[in-house]
């Protein structure tokens, strides 16, 4: 029971880094509908970019912040601007195998020009351990936890609470009507993207800590990031955010009770078994019927 | 004798937006019923609820006396209803005759028979008999997308008849079509109406067109019918001259 | 098609068919290694291009399903003693049943699940390849595994067996074509270009949709069963994603909705390694720049490049003859 407890918290710490990383993957697909197979690389990259910066001298504080910066420049208006708009014209698939391409691009990138083998990454939360309700937690899965909330209430009181987060949802619901009623849709399209970079930017400081930095790292993340928005609903942001958390204790609940061959396997019979009985995700709202 | 097609109290709501409010009428056989209104007044949505293209939010459709509301498109097509689109839809890198036998082939035979038996689900003959019929002959082998908007309503239209439908819905046939291509146009259906004894829905703005052709109109104004009857009979109504005048 | 157009395709046809089985008889045993394997690969592409270019469907399985019939083949071989052939007919099975238990819920969703769905069973199947090594030797592989004897041949020599790998490949592409030419082809074509009016003439688009992946999925499998005998070893580390998405990029290179596109796809993912090895580690790199601005200019790859070519000239030759047919009709007495 004990040992559950643990197991849960650290289950929520990841899972709230995936929520992340499905959130900003769903909302590109409600606004734009760019299905982006390079996600899980969009979270591997920024640590690179981080750890790039701390080589020619910088000091940790200002390699996160420059970090950011080039994420939201490189993953954000260079993707929509690079790939995204050009593509976007021949349709949904064009696009989305063109990620798939970007996904290896990113990762021969960064083996060949950084390293192949993993790279420790400084965490910006202190190590250590905590004691709650008798139960030792660690420093580290708490704080995480803690962040990645933060960024999600933030994120939500964004979308809910303000106008632009209300023009944001009117672009993602329907662009064609959300223009009549002028909304600039190219400034949300370009705004969903600039979140989705920040987000995984932060994920990638909060999680590269714990799993090193490698170039492979982004296949695990993407395929949990894709699992965690299709099961929670992947209409809604907030199905995102479910779906991430609950991927994330599944996860580390499977890790300590299922052999470690198929641990690996539980998520993706998960998904299959959520696709089968209820294709809009836990919480996703019935699609309308387009034929 | 039961009705081709009856469409009761059919409801479709988008949110809050009732687009269409209750709408029921009876299509007898060999009739060629015209839908009029002005322009959004649920026209379209109408006949997507019927067709299945979207699912109505209340109300039946039957289709020779069975339910078919909510069925998909494929299914009601199978069940002998077909339609034509107000924004062309050939299939342009096909042949005039190829986009006849696709028209055709699901109605002939079976999946297997679909697989293992001959290239044009041996519906070759009937695919010419129908080009002679739309007057499109010289075109047979040419790619459809080559063909001159006109050309391409006409095939449009013929595609739909392929299955040898009791029932067309045609959405706009007339929409950007020069005169002297719609006066054959007019003239085609009207013989195959005669000949096969089909029945059609017409949704139309070209007046001239509606008039002509059908022997009932239906006028539709802010999701509701707002009359029905014969097309003399309709055009002196007061109320559906206020719905076109009022906008 | 002009009759002088027609006669030329043919005559290409007959070249390259003759070049395929003269020239290699030059070649030597890597150089056959090489061949085979594109024919391999062509094989599998083919099917996923059937599910992609055809059907319109993203299929990121297509990499699991050679391993399923690399190791029914490796397997029945070796540890049963059976024919390649019944190798074959259980590979055929298994996949197209795989594909149907896979793509039926997926399918029936307006949303891209295939993709997603294909994922997940991709990194399974890997799982199950290195996890159940009482059947599959784990990571210790299955080796050995012989070349089978076609109609009295031996195929143990790297030429016979190439010459059996082109004529699995010849039977499978006239099996393909068959397909393409059918109602069921034209129903393919009809749900890719356009879905609602496809649906509008009684075509159930969901059902060819999941023929079509499970067929594609199926001929997978029969790629897997030339390839365990092409290697003569296998073990779970070529089944994994890279190999699906290495078949993907295949067909969209080519020419997705291309019949010959596969065949182009293969030869340039097979071959360009040995090109580009002077380039060492940034060869996959440059191929995904590569693919990345082939997509952005043409989403159907080379041979659509060269099939937007083709009708160009053909439009611009057709509103000459109209030009034509108009000036004389309006300078007639």
């Amino acid at each position: 029971m004990s040992n559950l407890l643990d197991l849960l918290v650290a289950g929520l710490a990841t899972g709230a880094i995936y929520a992340l990383v499905a959130v900003g993957f769903t909302l590109l697909w409600q606004t734009s509908q760019t299905i982006n197979f390079a996600q899980g690389e969009f979270v591997m990259l920024p640590a690179f970019l981080m750890l790039a910066v701390m080589h020619v001298g910088a000091p940790f504080w200002l390699a996160i912040i420059l970090g950011i910066l080039l994420s939201l420049l490189l993953l954000g208006l260079g993707f929509k601007l690079l790939l995204v708009d050009p593509m976007l014209r021949h349709g949904v698939l064009p696009l989305a195998i063109a990620t798939m391409a970007l996904a290896i691009g990113m990762k021969e990138a960064v083996k060949q020009f950084f390293s192949a083998e993993a790279s420790p990454f400084p965490s910006i939360v202190p190590a250590g351990d905590v004691s709650i309700l008798g139960r030792v937690v660690s420093l580290q899965s708490l704080s995480v936890l803690a962040l990645a909330i933060a960024v999600v209430v933030g994120l939500t009181a964004l979308l809910n609470r303000t106008s632009i987060g209300h023009q944001m949802q009117a672009t993602a619901q329907n662009p064609t009507v959300a223009r009549i009623i002028g909304v600039p849709v190219e400034r949300m399209i370009l705004l969903t993207f600039l979140i989705n970079a920040f987000l995984v930017a932060l994920a990638s400081l909060l999680i590269t800590p714990i799993y090193l930095a490698k170039f492979s790292s982004g296949e695990v993340l993407g395929q949990a990031a894709f699992i965690a928005a299709i099961v929670g609903g992947f209409n809604q942001v907030r199905g995102a955010i479910a779906g991430g958390l609950l991927i994330g204790v599944v996860d580390n609940l499977s890790a300590a009770y299922v052999s470690t061959q198929y641990r690996a396997a539980v998520p993706l019979i998960l998904l299959i078994v959520i696709i089968l009985f209820r294709p809009q995700g836990l919480l996703g709202r019935p699609e309308e019927r387009t034929v | 004798m039961t009705a081709v097609l009856e469409v009761s109290s059919i409801k479709k709501s988008f949110g809050g937006i009732k687009a269409v409010d209750g709408v029921s009428f009876d299509v007898q056989e060999g009739e060629i019923l015209g839908l009029i209104g002005p322009n959004g007044c649920g026209k379209s949505t109408l006949f997507n609820c019927i067709l299945g293209q979207l699912t109505p939010t209340g109300g039946e459709v039957k289709v020779d006396g069975k339910v078919v509301t909510g069925l998909r498109p494929s299914e009601l097509n199978r069940l002998g209803v077909s339609r034509t689109f107000q924004l062309l839809q050939v299939f342009p890198k096909l042949s005039v005759r190829e986009n006849l036998i696709l028209a055709g082939q699901e109605h002939q035979g079976n999946m297997v028979s679909r697989l293992f038996g001959p290239s044009d689900a041996g519906l070759s003959a009937a695919a010419d008999q129908m080009i002679g019929f739309f007057k499109l002959d010289h075109l047979a082998t040419e790619a459809a997308g080559g063909l001159s908007y006109g050309q391409q309503k006409l095939l449009d239209a013929a595609m739909a008849f392929m299955g040898g439908p009791r029932l067309v819905l045609l959405d706009e046939p007339a929409g950007g079509v020069n005169l002297t291509m719609l006066g054959d146009l007019k003239e085609r259906l009207a013989a195959i109406n005669r000949e096969k004894r089909a029945t059609f829905v017409v949704i139309e703005h070209n007046m001239e067109f509606v008039m002509s052709l059908c022997t009932r109109v239906m006028v539709m104004a802010e999701g509701k019918l707002l009359a029905m009857g014969t097309p003399s009979e309709v055009r002196a109504n007061p109320a559906v001259i206020e719905a076109y005048l009022g906008h | 098609m002009t009759a002088t157009g027609k006669y030329l395709r043919i005559a290409l046809g007959v070249v390259v068919i003759a070049a395929l089985i003269i020239v290699p008889m030059n070649f030597n045993r890597y150089g056959l290694f090489i061949l085979s394997q594109w024919a391999v690969m062509t094989i599998a592409a083919m099917g996923l291009n059937l599910t992609l270019g055809y059907a319109g469907q993203v299929s990121l399985a297509q990499g699991a399903f050679v391993g399923i019939g690399a190791y029914a083949a490796a397997i029945m071989t070796t540890q049963g003693g059976m024919p390649l052939i019944a190798a074959l007919g259980v590979a055929i099975v298994l996949c197209f049943a795989i594909g149907w238990i896979l793509g039926y819920p997926a399918l029936r969703v307006q949303h891209h699940y295939l993709a997603f769905v294909t994922l997940a069973f991709s990194t399974l199947a890997f799982l199950v390849f290195r996890n159940e090594d009482w059947l599959t030797k784990g990571i210790y592989g299955i080796s050995n595994i012989p070349r089978p004897n076609v109609l009295g041949f031996a195929t143990n020599r790297p030429l016979p067996f190439y010459y059996f790998c082109l004529g699995s490949l010849a039977l499978v592409s006239l099996a393909v074509w068959w397909l393409i030419r059918s109602p069921w082809g034209r129903a393919f074509v009809a749900l890719r270009e356009n879905p609602v009016r496809a649906l509008s003439l009684g075509i159930d688009t969901r059902r060819y949709t999941l023929m079509a992946f499970a067929i594609g999925s199926a001929l997978g499998g029969v790629a897997g069963t030339l390839y365990a005998p092409l290697t003569q070893y296998i073990d779970p580390v070529p089944f994994n994603l890279s190999l699906s998405l290495d078949l993907l990029m295949m067909v969209i290179v080519g020419g997705s909705g291309f019949f010959f596109g596969p065949f182009l796809g293969a030869m340039i993912a097979v071959l360009l390694p040995e090109w580009l090895r002077f380039t060492q580690g940034y060869y996959l790199m440059l191929y995904a720049v590569a693919v990345m601005l082939l997509l952005i200019y043409s989403p159907t790859g080379i041979l659509g490049i060269l099939d937007r070519y083709l009708a160009e000239r053909r439009t611009k030759a057709a509103s000459a003859l109209r030009a034509v047919a108009k000036s004389r009709l309006e300078t007639a007495p």
